[in-house]
């Protein structure tokens, strides 16, 4: 009987393991200049610094980095030094709790950036609520996290007033892709896949919504496990499935592999998917199958922009080791958000920061209003961005750094 | 039901890999009761041996030539790393009570991942790894790569020589009078220490090959790889009879055909169509393990051991 036991007992330690490495997170404090002396104002940073979102997580990390030495070197606000602390969530909901946890705690933070994931945002938004710290996510594109669950179903209602994005939401993120591949790509047989996250799911049903309404037809569906990286069985079926368009809800990770695999397999359809494929990693791992693939992602892209050009000089001269991905802009424009509503908060109480900043701040936030790196940074009554441009990209090359084409940008036009 | 041959190579392919690796379970369980958590780090820190082979290799080599410097590289690290754990982890604990070495190779687990995490350059995120050249290769509906016929040609291979060298040679002989019984073995002059790091070498340098299968399939490694694959490598041991090598590569096979089974047509039973897809393909799996545990408790080829504890 031993051995039973033995094996009772590896399988109770092996779920204790899983755990451990999920939370196996890591702070990667980053002492900005202490230069200007007078009071330090905290903007905590969470996204997943390791892992396999890392690539995104660290451009998010350096844009607010360098969104908060440049508020420094400019004296921004008056006896205020911006810090940031960044904290690694590796994309697991847990993580991003404790770390909201920390950041409430410290009492010289006024403001969060981040997360990447929504499945993490939700894990966060109530602990930053409760204690009425400020949070602009750079990513999030899930639209309950700003208008409620019900938002598809006409009732709309902000669960939490702490709770800011630059990015815009998958309600048009999934039917302006579409509009454009029905339309202008010619594209007729969907097979739609998903990892069942929220992000991943939930754009993968407002695209397949406005699809069929187009006239498409979607002729298969399937939900893939995102801790794996074989996806055989499910490339076959999409072989099979006669397809002309692949959506893929979910992030490079597994879009990457399932593009190559499913190309591998003989099916000639593209993948497409929202903004959690359009990253240089998504390159990389799908290779020379991923060539044709499409992604869309929030606002036009930021090479194109005349306000981006000083914050891709900048990025530069900062020397940052990872590129800026595709949240860098949103990134800066998020921590300088809060930079603009601290600065308000500051001018309003004589240049001294009061008492009950954090919540003086959320207020601040509803009147930011100013030109940053993706056009014009302000939010509507529930926290979105008023900003709801989006751009389609094409993968043209192998290259990691520019395989990435924009071929349209625009703002989504509802049919509804 | 067109799509069938194509489902069961894909089975078959994800089954021989995970069957690779739980022949390392299988042999250290099989000789010194060890489940051997590190064996999924093993494998995946096989993979960066690998990948520091190729790197090191001058750009435009090509991946055939490369490909047996690869495997040296992979087995070689693989089999370090095991030999270094047993003498300095598990050895020092060899009398100890059961859950003593299980929990250090658990911590050692963790540890190999972290110390690829944070010392592997640029191991935060995936690497790619180079692939086989040439296209795809068609047989009838079935649709392979280069790297699949690597996997479905190494698997086999390496279970016959496996099995030559347990039957056949000294030291194999050796390993089956210790897995009935050390002590005697002991007696009659088997060197068991031998004995033990053999074990663990052999299942170390499967591993090995199996993570240069994996890159090739894939076109990438991670640091996390090892613990999934790792575990399912484990279910397939416990499948097909702990202890039993032959057993690891049916159970493996086992495993790769329900995953691959349940994905392409559980969704197609009648009323359960919520229950079916890649999602619910571990599901599956394991139920299929518990099925097989309730009916056999020994496993598929394992023998039914009088407990020695």
């Amino acid at each position: 009987m031993r051995q039973r036991s033995l094996i009772a007992i590896t399988a109770a330690l092996t779920a204790g393991a899983l755990t451990l490495t999920a939370c196996g997170s890591r702070d990667d404090k980053d002492d900005g200049d202490e230069a200007g002396g007078g009071t330090t104002v905290v903007i905590g940073v969470d996204a997943p610094l390791t892992g396999e979102l890392s690539a995104l997580g660290l451009g998010i990390r350096n844009s607010v980095d360098l969104a908060t030495k440049q508020a420094n070197e400019k004296k921004y606000v008056d006896g205020v030094t911006f810090k940031i602390e960044a904290l690694d969530d590796q994309g697991q909901p847990s993580s991003g709790q404790t770390n909201a946890t920390k950041l409430v705690a410290d009492k010289d933070v006024l403001g969060a950036v981040g997360p990447l994931n929504s499945s993490v945002a939700e894990s966060m938004q109530k602990v930053f609520d409760d204690a009425k710290l400020v949070q602009v996510s750079p990513a999030n594109t899930n639209p309950a996290l700003t208008q409620g669950p019900d938002w598809n179903g006409g009732k709309k209602e902000r669960p939490y007033k702490s709770y800011f994005r630059t990015a815009t939401t998958d309600a048009i993120q999934g039917p302006f892709a579409a509009q454009y591949l029905y339309n202008k790509a010619k594209k007729k047989k969907v097979f739609v896949v998903d990892d069942k996250k929220t992000y991943g799911a939930g754009l993968a049903a407002t695209f397949k919504d406005e699809f069929t309404k187009l006239g498409g037809k979607v002729v298969g569906t399937e939900h893939i496990n995102p801790d794996t990286k074989d996806f055989g069985a499910v490339a076959t079926k999409i072989r099979n499935s006669d397809a002309d368009l692949v959506y893929y809800g979910g992030e490079y990770p597994q879009a990457g592999p399932l593009s190559k695999q499913m190309k591998q397999a003989g099916s000639k359809a593209p993948l497409v998917g929202g903004d959690g494929i359009y990253s240089a990693d998504f390159i990389k791992l799908s290779g020379k199958q991923g060539v044709g693939d499409y992604a869309t992602s929030v606002g036009q892209p930021v090479e194109e922009l005349p306000s981006a050009k000083e914050f891709i000089a900048n990025y530069k001269k900062a020397g940052f080791k990872e590129a800026y991905e595709a949240y860098g802009g949103y990134s800066y424009d998020s921590a300088w958000a809060i930079i603009e509503a601290v600065k308000k908060v500051v001018d309003d109480n004589d240049g001294k920061l009061p008492d009950d900043a954090r919540a003086k701040v959320i207020d601040a936030m509803k009147d930011v209003s100013f030109d940053g790196v993706t056009g014009k940074v302000s939010f509507d009554e529930y926290g979105d961005a008023t900003n709801k441009q989006l751009t389609v990209y094409q993968v043209k090359t192998t290259d990691p750094k520019s395989g990435w084409k924009p071929v349209e940008s625009g703002t989504y036009t509802g049919t509804n | 039901m067109h799509e069938l041959p194509q489902q069961l190579v894909n089975g078959l392919l994800l089954g021989s890999m995970y069957g690779l690796i739980a022949i390392g379970y299988t042999m250290v369980y099989g000789i010194v009761q060890l489940i051997n958590f590190a064996h999924g780090e093993i494998f995946m820190t096989g993979g960066f041996g690998a990948l520091t082979v190729w790197l090191w290799l001058p750009a435009g080599t090509s991946v055939w030539a490369a490909l047996p410097l690869m495997l040296i590289g992979a087995i070689f690290v693989s089999t370090t790393i095991a030999i270094g754990a047993e003498r300095f982890a598990y050895r020092p604990l060899r009398g100890a009570p059961r859950l003593a070495p299980l929990i250090t190779a658990i911590g050692l687990s963790l540890a190999l991942q972290q110390a690829v995490w944070a010392w592997y350059p640029e191991a935060k995120s995936a690497r790619s790894f180079p692939e086989l050249p040439g296209g795809s290769i068609h047989i009838g509906s079935v649709t392979m790569q280069p790297g699949d016929i690597f996997l479905l040609i190494t698997a086999p291979i390496c279970m016959v020589a496996l099995g030559y060298f347990v039957m056949k040679t000294r030291i194999g002989r050796g390993m089956q009078a210790t897995a009935q019984d050390p002590d005697t073995a002991k007696l009659m002059g088997i060197n068991t220490d031998r004995v033990i790091v053999v074990a663990f070498a052999i299942g170390a340098a499967f591993a090995g090959i199996a993570a240069v299968a994996r890159g090739l399939k894939y076109g990438q490694i991670d640091f996390r790889m090892g613990f999934i694959l790792g575990l399912k490598a484990f279910t397939a041991a416990v499948l097909g009879g702990i202890g039993n090598i032959y057993g690891a590569m049916i159970g493996g096979v086992v495993l790769g055909l329900a995953e691959s089974m349940a994905t392409a047509y559980i969704n197609d039973v009648p009323g359960m169509d919520k229950l079916g897809g890649q999602s619910w393909a571990d599901v599956w799996a394991f139920v299929l393990l518990i099925v097989v545990l309730l009916v056999r408790p020994q496993g598929l080829l394992g023998e039914r051991v009088a407990d020695r504890a």
